[in-house]
């Protein structure tokens, strides 16, 4: 596992885009207290810049009215929250029970030779980064790899070799 | 016993767009409301109490009874959280209703909520669910525009207003009390009991925590009464599970049944048995935390609270889990003492500790390193860990840890004996 302690500053100030502004006030409304907004906000961060920087961080603080080392908390707790850029192409294969038994080692194998690296890290080029990640509840189609998001179920090695290529 | 699918929950999940409520309206969501506001709210705990209908969330607790723990009059709001984490491994039935039904889960949510006075919920998700998370919300806003949510519902003078709250990648928050503390955008870390979440839940306010499937199970329930959900399952497990069958099956995949079938004339008939025609091993009957079944003990289970309580482990959340004669137990009890340690929240010494103990001894004997006294101590371990901890995560893996250690015991002992590890091999064979 990557350091899930250390922050990454941009050096640059941080905002929410338009967009995530108003989201940000239409949640708002709906809990009584602000700090209930830190894993929201979290989330609006991650979808705008793609991972949680130091600047996001301080960012958020100050929108909801809460300490820094609140929302850090949160931060680091968290797996899903980035806390450094990742692959254009964020590649997550489940390791857990069911996907074992049918056979993600063999997609473990083929993604660090074909990709080139070992889950935790981020291809220099940017391009890809993997993760071996906990049961993605969808243990009835194991093996199962999670790509930006989008689920590919009863995966082999043949399927990804196709889905890889499409990739770009 | 005829060993057959039946459709109650799973009623509209093969019927294209039954997301979409025109289609779910069609074929009769929402159509409990009239009734639901013509009962007094004791009248649905009490429905709800007689159908029978336990928590699907994995402990099987009553529901109806669950509500009536609330207290009366504290001039706080009353909340319900819904259960919406689903990171057990193996459980993979409640994004079926989130995303071919979520209306049911909706409607349900209303029912609840009427009967316990609550007019705000929150739908707890987990953070990987992301196209559920989006058809999910769609189905609310819908619901909204409808005018079956918000500041009136169906017409109703009844405020209720439904917001979905999303976790990031953390089995822990499916524990009740980590939920809440998630909500309140902390760290998910359980909260000790008492006081229970019924009497200073979230926002220190009574709250109800019910699972997916719970709240799913409620429209039946209105539309056709207690009598009828309880015609199908056992006397004490009333109703219909959406099992999730993985593993080393033929036909993986969510199937519902009513409770109280044999449990191995469900892998067989409905799960087309074990795979390319091996021999089965063991059978996981309810998520990765139940202990392990013989073949010779899953012959006599059936699938219901009370065979399982029988059989020494637990119905759980009905995710089965079917190992063929190939699996190497010891390197199962890695992976899964793996995910264990991986999510626990860290608070508790035994279980931050312990776990990352109990993993270290097990790769130490899967490296042919280990010892006699290794398997004794991670026995020890086991009892040592358990119960002595602010929530059952650390339960969760030594109750199923403890089962293969007794079950298959040689299996630990063939590493130590006959010594598989090829690089001590080769360090015998150069004197
Ligand atoms: C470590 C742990 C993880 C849990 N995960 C879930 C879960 O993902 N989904 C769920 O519904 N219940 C989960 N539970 C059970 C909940 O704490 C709670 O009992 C349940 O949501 C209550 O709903 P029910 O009464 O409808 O079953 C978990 C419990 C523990 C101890
Ligand atoms: S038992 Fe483990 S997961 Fe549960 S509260 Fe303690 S440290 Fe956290
Ligand atoms: S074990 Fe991989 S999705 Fe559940």
């Amino acid at each position: 596992m990557s350091d899930r302690s250390q922050l990454i500053s941009t050096g640059k100030p941080f905002a929410f885009d338009q967009q995530r502004d108003k989201e940000f006030e239409r949640l708002a409304k709906r809990y009584p207290i602000r700090e209930s907004m830190i894993l929201p906000s979290l989330w609006l961060v991650q979808e705008q810049e793609g991972w949680v920087s130091q600047e996001s961080i301080a960012y958020i603080a100050d929108r909801i009215g809460t300490f820094a080392s609140k929302v850090y908390e949160a931060a680091t707790f968290y797996t899903m929250y980035h806390l450094h850029p990742m692959g254009k192409f964020h590649i997550c294969v489940c390791r857990t029970l069911s996907c074992w038994l049918r056979g993600k080692q063999e997609i473990v194998d083929y993604l660090k030779d074909e990709v080139g690296i070992v889950p935790g890290q981020v291809r220099d080029d940017g391009k890809y980064s993997l993760e071996e990640v906990e049961c993605l509840g969808h243990c009835g189609t194991a093996p199962v790899v999670q790509i930006n998001g989008k689920f590919h179920e009863n995966m082999d090695v043949e399927k990804l070799k196709v889905l890889l290529t499409t990739l770009q | 016993m005829e060993v057959k699918e039946v459709k109650i929950l799973s009623a509209k999940f093969d019927i294209k767009n039954a997301h979409k409520i025109e289609t779910a309206k069609k074929h009769g969501a929402y159509s409990t409301l009239d009734k639901l506001f013509s009962m007094k709210p004791e009248e649905v705990i009490e429905e709800v109490k007689n159908s029978g209908l336990r928590g699907r969330g994995g402990a099987g607790f009553p529901a109806g009874l669950k509500w009536s723990f609330l207290p009366k009059d504290t001039g706080k709001p009353i909340y319900l959280t819904v259960n919406s984490d689903e990171s057990e491994p193996a459980t993979f039935k409640d994004r079926y209703i989130l995303v071919k039904d979520p209306h049911m889960m909706i409607e349900g949510i209303i029912i609840c909520c009427y009967a316990i006075d609550c007019h705000e919920s929150f739908i707890y998700i987990r953070g990987e669910y992301t196209s559920q998370v989006e058809i999910l919300q769609e189905a609310i806003d819908e619901a909204y525009n409808a005018g079956y949510l918000g500041k009136t519902v169906d017409g109703h003078d009844f405020k209720l207003e439904v917001t979905v709250h999303r976790g990031a990648g953390a089995y822990i928050c499916g524990e009740e009390t980590a939920l809440l503390e998630s909500i309140e955008g902390k760290k998910g870390q359980p909260r000790s009991k008492p006081p229970f979440p019924a009497v200073e839940g979230l926002y220190g306010c009574p709250t109800i925590i019910n699972n997916v499937q719970s709240i799913a199970s409620l429209p039946f329930i209105m539309e056709k009464g207690a009598d009828a959900y309880k015609a199908y399952g056992t006397e004490k497990s009333a109703g219909t599970h959406l099992f999730g069958i993985s593993g080393h099956v033929e036909k993986p995949g969510m199937y519902e049944l009513p409770l109280g079938l044999p449990l191995l004339q469900v892998i067989d008939t409905v799960a087309g048995g074990v795979w390319k025609g091996r021999a089965l091993k063991g059978v996981i009957p309810g998520g990765s935390s139940t202990p392990v079944l013989l073949p010779e003990e899953a012959k006599t289970a059936t699938l219901d609270y009370e065979s399982m309580a029988e059989h020494k482990t637990m119905f759980g959340s009905g995710g089965i889990v079917v190992l063929d004669e190939t699996v190497d137990m010891v390197e199962l009890v890695q992976n899964l003492i793996a995910f264990y340690h991986h999510e626990s929240c860290g608070q508790c010494t035994p279980c931050r500790e312990g776990l990352g103990w109990m993993l270290k001894i097990t790769e130490k004997i899967l490296s042919g390193e280990g010892s006699m006294a290794d398997i004794d101590l991670l026995r020890e371990l086991c009892d040592n860990i358990e119960m002595k901890t602010v929530c059952v995560l650390s339960a969760a893996c030594t109750m199923p840890v403890r089962s293969y250690l007794d079950k298959f015991r040689h299996e630990f002992e063939a590493y130590i004996q006959t010594d598989p590890s090829p690089h001590k091999k080769q360090e015998q064979a150069s004197p």
